[in-house]
């Protein structure tokens, strides 16, 4: 058994703990980090980045393919397009190992020393890692809980075999002729839209009346188009009830009682996501739980003193971006700065066909808050951009305080505009009322002006909505 | 031109130093003669320092709660070449207890305000509008709108994390952006006059402290009521009493009263139940001297009477009760009471007690925790009389009844000689011609 101490012990490699390792190391603090698997956790191994790679080779094929079956308004000809999803799934990979990579970089660089293992706490500021040469107990004067979350399992319906969660998706070698996906969340949509574009029959079974139900109805009817364009058939108010008893397929139970066997090659599970609580010495902690999450204060404190949580531990949104802020804010306070957590927004984005973005308030939410607004919309059916781009579903929404303009929440539907999030949060942060975004000069032609005209929108003075589409 | 020292006078026999209670000047006033230029505390009195001549005030010798010896410098006057009769020492030549361990040069030197004034002054909240000047453009129920209760304040990060490292709580920071935002010049402006003055905004958490030295009167009580809680273990001591013969009694005395005598309050039948108390219970009209560890028994019974004055509670006394029948002992407690209430009372008229009463009178609530002006050994607490249903045994009868709250000294009142003493006073009290038979031992 060997043993070491050290200043700061950050306890998962994920986009919360990493950063917060990394920003720590830079500030000196003498700091150690324990992860079980790679480094970059979910989001970089098997969540954000691989999904964000297969969404753009699929869309790539979705492409050719559209081309090859004659149906290319521009004029394209192709024929006879095919998927190695070998060589996809290989490409993705090498995306992943060089981000990988990048950590390790990122770590060596801050002087931060990585131990490879499983941690589990002995008390607040020691743990123990089973690592390849044996037990390693790590002291620390402060710790970092940054374990992360879990594909979360149906028990009538467990991970094997066929039934798969977003991990295996991921890594699927071929492309599966039907695909069931449980859940319409946005994992599941953006798996299934992906591999319905590779070429698979998917069918979406939902237990809730709609898709993607944090949002409203109006954010998600561009989706919903584009899933039957696709071909994706979704099953809301469905159940899932277990594998047909040949086990080629599931089991549900529709909206209106009948039950149905659809036959499926792969079973994804895309329920959600819980926080991994479980494993790593939680009850030596005895730490105050908020729900199913680690219960965090402004300062991402846990009840136990020197002990830090960020990231899908402590919380929605599951998100890495909110995650990084965390673990960066954490460093700077471990730093001895004053911080506290103040985001306006976190925004979120869907990587469905077409993207929603969201940032800040929902009309719905901002009402419910019992807020009075005005809420301004432009469609890209009146965007010159996205005629151009073949791609006109969509809108950009904004929602502001009606008595003094401040804009509360900003939202979009649309290809491509993940990229706008940006805007949005930008505008939330600064504190943007209408009028300044409504008389920010946006660049022509581009998705942006959309943004702009909303905001006009609002104010009532837009030049493009219930007008003619102009160039 | 010359200049004039004014020493601190010899105030008293005995007094070898007195606390600096107020500046009445500053440097820069010109003074005249017999203007006062000080107020100095010993004991518990209070003592005016007039200027000797006319001149310029240059420069003060202490701060206000300093205490300064008999014969040190406490003003310097500008006068004019004839009057400079006594020449300045330097400063470092100083009288045998200087001032302050370092005169602070006169130019420099500010009185200390003994007031609840914040220590920076705060300017008018118009000076925001001169450092942040305010968007221009129009429609101007947009800006200044006032946030409401739990709203964030709207700021960018960069102000946010600025505002975060000076330890600035942003809610408390006005905003003049477009709907409110707080600018950096905001933060600014907020920073540079303090945390104090922030225009008010909903319900809000205020930090400000202020510091309030304790100088004269306030710092004696303070010592005393310390001295007195830290040293005796007081026990203390509920009765009701049922003053409703007392009350019928004193009303038709007051209606007949002549125009020289004073009103009766319940006071002067307290005074004289005391002293006829202590006459059978000499023990508990006496001073103890525990480093000693010796009681002083009194024969006479000096009386303290617990007053509040506007510079706080003082303790004038009523000399010699036993020498005092009803309407003497109600013209003393009014006159000693009077005195000390405008600051015209003797430093003698302010100690020698034997014996305290403590009454807040209609203030007195149902129940007190008295405690004892040391030396002494007792102190009488006076609760509000109020009307009370009472069984005599067949009917409820409306009765005044009141409630004393005694201390006493346990180190050497036992708890039954102090339930005696109430219990005789009680006896006395609500059958009031007991106290005027001389003779009959209560």
């Amino acid at each position: 058994m060997k043993a070491m101490s050290c200043k700061l012990l950050v306890i998962g490699a994920g986009p919360g703990g990493y950063v917060c390792a990394t920003r720590a190391g830079q500030r000196g603090i003498d700091t150690v980090i324990v992860e079980a698997t790679k480094l970059g956790g979910t989001c970089l191994n098997v969540g954000c980045i691989p999904s964000k790679a297969l969404i753009h080779a699929a869309d790539e094929y979705d492409k050719v393919a559209r081309f090859a079956a004659g149906n290319s308004a521009l004029g394209i000809v192709a024929s006879d397009p095919r998927i190695d999803l070998t060589q996809t799934m290989r490409w993705k990979d090498n995306i992943v190992g060089r981000l990988n990579g990048g950590v390790a970089g990122l770590l060596k660089h801050a002087a931060v020393k990585v131990v490879e293992g499983w941690a589990r706490f002995r008390d607040g500021k020691t743990v123990e890692v089973e690592t390849e040469t044996g037990l390693q107990v790590i002291h620390a004067e402060q710790v970092v809980i940054a374990a992360g979350s879990r594909p979360v399992e149906l028990s009538a319906l467990p991970f094997g075999g066929r039934v798969i969660s977003s991990t295996e998706a991921l890594a699927l070698r071929t492309v599966p002729n039907r695909l069931v996906v449980v859940g319409a969340g946005y994992i599941g949509l953006e798996l299934g839209t992906a591999f319905a574009k590779m070429g698979a029959h998917v069918t979406v079974v939902e237990a809730l009346p709609r898709i993607l139900p944090q949002y409203d109805a109006a954010l998600t009817r561009p989706v919903e188009t584009r899933l039957r364009q696709l071909g994706i058939e979704v099953l809301t108010g469905a159940k899932a009830i277990g594998l047909t008893p040949a086990g080629d397929g599931l089991a549900v139970e529709t909206a209106d009682g009948q039950s149905k066997a659809l036959a499926a090659d792969n079973i994804l599970v895309a329920i959600g996501r819980a926080p991994l609580t479980a494993g790593w010495g939680l009850e030596a902690l005895d730490l105050d739980m908020d729900g199913p999450f680690l219960r965090i204060d402004e300062h991402c404190r846990t009840s136990m003193r020197g002990v830090y949580a960020i990231g899908d531990v402590t919380g929605e949104p599951m998100l890495a971006h909110r995650a990084s802020a965390q673990g960066e804010m954490v460093a700077a306070i471990a730093a001895g700065d004053k911080r506290a957590w103040d985001s306006v927004c976190i925004p979120a984005i869907c990587f469905t066909d077409p993207e929603i973005v969201t940032a800040g308030l929902l009309p719905d939410t901002a009402r419910a808050a019992g807020i009075d607004v005005r809420t301004g919309l432009s469609p890209f059916q009146a965007n010159g951009r996205a005629l151009t781009l073949g791609q006109d579903a969509g809108f950009i929404r904004v929602v502001a305080r009606a008595d003094n303009h401040l804009i509360l929440g900003i939202q979009g539907v649309g290809a491509g505009i993940a990229e706008l999030s940006a805007a949005f949060a930008m505008a939330l942060e600064m504190g943007a009322r209408l009028e300044d975004v409504a008389a920010t000069i946006h660049a022509h032609p581009t998705q942006s002006e959309s943004l702009m005209e909303a905001a006009r929108n609002a104010l009532n003075h837009s030049a493009h909505v219930a007008a003619h589409p102009s160039t | 031109m010359g200049e004039r020292a004014i020493k601190l006078p010899d105030i008293g026999e005995g007094v070898a130093e007195a606390e600096l209670v107020e500046w009445h000047v500053k440097p820069g006033d010109i003074v005249r003669e017999d203007t006062l230029l000080a107020a100095v505390m010993t004991d518990k009195a209070t003592v005016e320092i007039p200027s000797p001549v006319e001149g310029e005030v240059i420069w003060l010798g202490a701060k206000v709660g300093d205490v300064v010896a008999i014969g040190s410098e406490l003003v310097r006057l500008k006068v004019a070449e004839d009057s400079a009769e006594t020449p300045v020492p330097r400063p470092t030549v100083a009288a045998p207890a200087p001032p302050s361990p370092d005169p602070p040069p006169p130019a420099a030197d500010r009185p200390e305000t003994p007031t609840a004034a914040p220590r920076q002054p705060a300017p008018a909240t118009a000076t925001v509008a001169a450092t942040s000047p305010r968007p221009h453009q129009a429609s101007g129920r947009l800006w200044g709108a006032p946030r409401r209760e739990g709203e964030k304040p709207i700021a960018s990060p960069a102000v946010r994390l600025r505002a975060r490292e000076a330890g600035v709580d942003l809610r408390q920071v006005a905003g003049t952006g477009p709907a409110g935002r707080i600018t950096h010049e905001d933060l600014d402006a907020f920073v540079a006059r303090g945390p104090s003055v922030a225009p008010l905004r909903g319900l809000r958490a205020q930090t400000a402290i202020t510091d309030i030295k304790l100088v004269g009167l306030r710092r004696r009580i303070a010592e005393k009521m310390a001295l007195a809680h830290a040293h005796i273990p007081h026990i203390t001591y509920v009765e009701e009493i049922d003053v409703t013969a007392l009350e019928e009694l004193r009303a038709p005395l007051n209606h007949d009263k002549r125009e020289d005598q004073s009103r009766l309050t319940l006071l002067p039948f307290l005074m004289r139940a005391i002293v006829r108390a202590v006459a059978v219970q000499p023990q508990l009209n006496a001073l103890y001297d525990d480093d000693a560890g010796i009681l002083h028994q009194h024969a006479g019974v000096h009386i303290g009477i617990a007053t509040q004055t506007a510079s706080g509670l003082m303790v004038p006394v009523v000399r010699h009760a036993e020498t005092l029948d009803l309407w003497a002992c109600a013209a003393e407690a009014a006159r000693v009471a009077d005195a000390a209430r405008t600051g015209t009372a003797a430093r003698e008229a302010l100690s020698g007690s034997t014996i305290t009463i403590s009454s807040l009178g209609a203030m007195g609530g149902v129940v007190s925790t008295p405690i004892i002006n040391h030396p002494e050994v007792a102190i009488v607490g006076v609760n509000k009389i109020v009307t009370r249903p009472v069984w005599n045994g067949a009917a409820f009868l409306p009765r005044k009844t009141m409630n004393l709250s005694s201390s006493f000294d346990h180190r050497v009142v036992d708890g039954w000689d102090a339930a005696t003493f109430i219990q005789r006073i009680k006896t006395l009290l609500e059958t009031p011609a007991l106290i005027f038979m001389e003779g009959h031992e209560p």
